[in-house]
C-alpha cells in the first residue's frame, strides 16, 4: 500500500476530489494547511505598512491506496490540480506498512 | 425649543455610542487577536470612569462661570444647583469627555497596564480635558482659546482631537514600542469590526457635530430659524467632508502603495470627521469637501511617519487625530465664511490672515497645554505604579494577562467543529472556579 500526499491550491480542491471519486477513491483525509515553496508568500498593505506574508494557504490530501493505484492517483491529482502557474503544489508517495479499519479490525488491502 | 430638546436627547445618545461601541470596534478590529478585548475595554472603562468624574467636577470646571483655563471646580460639585432640566447639556458634554480619553487608547495598544490606564484616564480628564473643554467650548471673554484668542472650534478640533492626538504621542514616547515593533508583523486581526466601527462613528458623529449648536439669547422664530439653518449646514458639511476624505485617502494610498484598501476607507472616514469637527459650522459645502479631501490625503501619508520617526503609535491616533485635527482647525482660517456660525471670513473669502493666525495660535495652545500636562501625569504613573505590562505578558497577550479572557474560541466548545476534541480538555479544568 502507498500513502499519496498532495498539497494543492485551495480552489482546485473540488475538482480534484471529483476526479478522484470518479476514479474510485472512496475516502481521504483533507486538511487546511499553510506553507510556502519557491513562490514564497505575498505582500499585504495596512495603512502604508507593507507586510510580507510568508505562508500561503493550501489544501493537503492524504489518500491510502493499493500499490497498483498509486501512480494513477498521482496522475489524476497532478492533471486536475495543475494551472501551470507558480504555487500549484506537490504530490508525493510513501510506503505504508499496515492499515487497520477501526470498526471491524480488517487489515491492509481489506481496510482501504 | 421642544424640538431642540428632543434632538439633544438623541444627539447625546449618539455621541455616547461613538465610544461604546463604535470606537471600541474601530480600534479592536485593528489590534491583534490576543489584545482585542483589552483594546475595547479601554474605551468601555473610560466611559465609566470619565462619566462619573464629569458629573462630580467636570461640568463645574467647564461651565460654572468664567476663567482663563477653567471655571470654579467646586461651584457645581456633583451638579449641586444644576436643575434637572439642564442635565441633558451636562450629559452631552460628558460624552465628549469620554470619547476624548478613549481616543488615546489606540496609541498604546497591546502593552499598557490596565491599572495604569484606569489611573491615567481620570487624572488626564481632570487636568487636561476638563480645562481644555472650558477654554474651547465655554466661550466667555476670559476663556483662553475661544474668548481671548478667538479661535473657532465648532465641536472640538482642539479640545478633542488635537488634545487626544498630542496626549497619545506623549504617552507612546514614555511607554515605548511594543515588543517586536516594527520588525514583527502586527497586522489588523479583523477589519470587518473596523469597517463597522468606522460606520458607526460616522453615524454617531452627527450627534457630535450637529448637536454642538449653541444658543445665546435667541427665542421664538429667530431661534427656530437659526436652529434649522445651522444644523443643515453642520449636517451637510459633516457628510460631504467625510465622503471627500474617503476619496482623498484612497487616492493617496493607490498612488503610494498600489492598492485602495478597506482600512484606508475606514480611516478616511475618521480623518474626514476629525477635520470637519472644528469647521462644521464655519465653512460651506465646498470648504467642507476641500478640508475633508486634504485631511484624508494628508492623514494617509502621515500614518507612515511613525516608521521613519520610530515611535509606535499603534493605531495611528497621532497620524489621524492630531494631523486631522490640526488640518481642520487651521484651515478654518482659509475656508471660513461670514455666513457661517462664527461670522468670520477666512483667507479665501477676503478676511485676510487674521483668522488663520487665531486658528494657528489656538492649535499651539492646545498642543502645549495638553503635551506638557500629559507628560507630567504619565511620568508620575510611570515612576509609581508603572505604565508598562510585563514583557512576557505582552507577548502572550494582554487579554489573558490583564483580563483572564480570550476573545475568540474558534476551535473548541460545543460547536462540533473538527478540532473540538483536541481543544476540549480545557473545559474539564474547573478547579479554579468557586461556587
Amino acid at each position: 500500500m502507498k500513502l499519496v500526499t498532495a498539497v494543492i491550491k485551495p480552489h482546485k480542491w473540488e475538482d480534484v476530489r471529483e476526479a478522484l471519486e470518479t476514479f474510485g477513491v472512496t475516502g481521504m483525509t483533507v486538511s487546511e494547511v499553510s506553507g510556502y515553496g519557491r513562490q514564497k508568500g505575498h505582500t499585504e498593505v495596512y495603512r502604508g505598512a507593507e507586510y510580507d506574508i510568508a505562508l500561503v494557504p493550501k489544501i493537503r490530501l492524504e489518500i491510502v491506496v493499493d500499490d497498483a493505484d498509486a501512480e494513477d492517483v498521482v496522475g489524476i491529482v497532478v492533471k486536475t490540480a495543475q494551472t501551470g502557474r507558480i504555487g500549484d503544489g506537490k504530490v508525493w508517495v510513501s510506503p505504508v506498512e499496515t492499515v487497520v479499519r477501526v470498526r471491524t479490525g480488517e487489515r491492509d488491502e481489506g481496510a482501504i | 425649543m421642544d424640538g431642540y430638546y428632543a434632538f439633544m436627547l438623541i444627539a447625546t445618545a449618539l455621541v455616547l455610542m461613538m465610544t461604546v461601541p463604535a470606537l471600541a470596534l474601530f480600534y479592536g478590529g485593528m489590534s491583534r487577536s490576543k489584545s482585542v478585548l483589552n483594546m475595547m475595554m479601554m474605551s468601555y472603562v473610560a466611559a465609566a470612569i470619565v462619566g462619573i468624574l464629569y458629573v462630580a467636577v467636570g461640568w463645574s470646571m467647564g461651565w460654572s462661570g468664567e476663567g482663563t483655563l477653567s471655571a470654579d471646580p467646586f461651584a457645581l460639585l456633583w451638579l449641586d444647583g444644576v436643575p434637572t432640566g439642564d442635565y441633558i447639556y451636562v450629559m452631552f458634554q460628558m460624552t465628549f469627555a469620554i470619547i476624548t480619553a478613549a481616543l488615546i487608547s489606540g496609541a498604546v495598544a497591546d502593552r499598557m497596564k490596565f491599572s495604569a490606564w484606569v489611573v491615567f484616564v481620570p487624572l488626564w480628564s481632570l487636568f487636561v480635558y476638563f480645562p481644555l473643554a472650558h477654554m474651547v467650548f465655554s466661550c466667555t471673554e476670559k476663556s483662553l482659546i475661544c474668548g481671548r484668542i478667538g479661535a473657532q472650534d465648532y465641536a472640538g478640533g482642539t479640545a478633542v482631537h488635537i488634545n487626544a492626538g498630542i496626549a497619545a504621542l506623549v504617552l507612546v514616547v514614555l511607554l515605548g514600542k511594543r515588543v517586536g515593533w516594527p520588525k514583527e508583523q502586527m497586522r489588523p486581526h479583523n477589519l470587518t469590526l473596523t469597517m463597522l466601527g468606522a460606520g458607526l462613528l460616522w453615524f454617531g458623529w452627527y450627534g457630535f457635530n450637529v448637536g454642538s449648536i449653541v444658543f445665546a439669547g435667541e427665542e421664538g422664530e429667530a431661534f427656530t430659524e437659526r436652529f434649522i439653518s445651522e444644523t443643515g449646514r453642520t449636517f451637510g458639511n459633516t457628510t460631504l467632508a467625510t465622503m471627500a476624505a474617503i476619496l482623498g485617502w484612497l487616492i493617496i494610498e493607490r498612488i503610494l502603495h498600489k492598492k485602495a484598501t478597506s482600512l484606508g476607507a475606514a480611516s478616511g472616514i475618521v480623518a474626514g470627521l476629525v477635520a470637519i469637527t472644528p469647521a462644521a459650522g464655519a465653512v460651506n459645502l465646498s470648504g467642507a469637501v476641500a478640508i475633508g479631501f486634504i485631511a484624508g490625503a494628508a492623514c494617509a501619508w502621515a500614518v507612515s511617519l511613525k516608521y521613519k520617526l520610530g515611535y509606535d503609535d499603534s493605531l495611528d491616533v497621532v497620524g489621524v487625530h492630531l494631523v486631522g485635527g490640526v488640518i481642520g482647525t487651521v484651515l478654518i482660517g482659509v475656508f471660513s465664511t461670514s455666513e457661517g456660525a462664527g461670522g468670520i471670513d477666512g483667507l479665501l473669502y477676503g478676511g485676510g490672515f487674521g483668522s488663520l493666525g487665531d486658528q494657528t495660535l489656538g492649535v499651539l495652545v492646545a498642543v502645549v497645554y495638553s503635551g506638557v500636562l500629559t507628560a507630567v501625569i504619565a511620568l508620575a504613573i510611570k515612576y509609581t505604579i508603572g505604565l508598562r505590562l510585563d514583557e512576557e505578558d505582552e507577548v502572550n497577550g494582554i487579554d489573558l494577562a490583564e483580563h483572564g479572557e480570550s476573545a475568540y474560541d474558534l476551535h473548541s466548545g460545543s460547536s462540533g467543529s473538527g478540532s473540538s476534541i483536541l481543544a476540549g480538555s480545557t473545559s474539564t479544568k474547573n478547579e479554579g472556579v468557586k461556587a
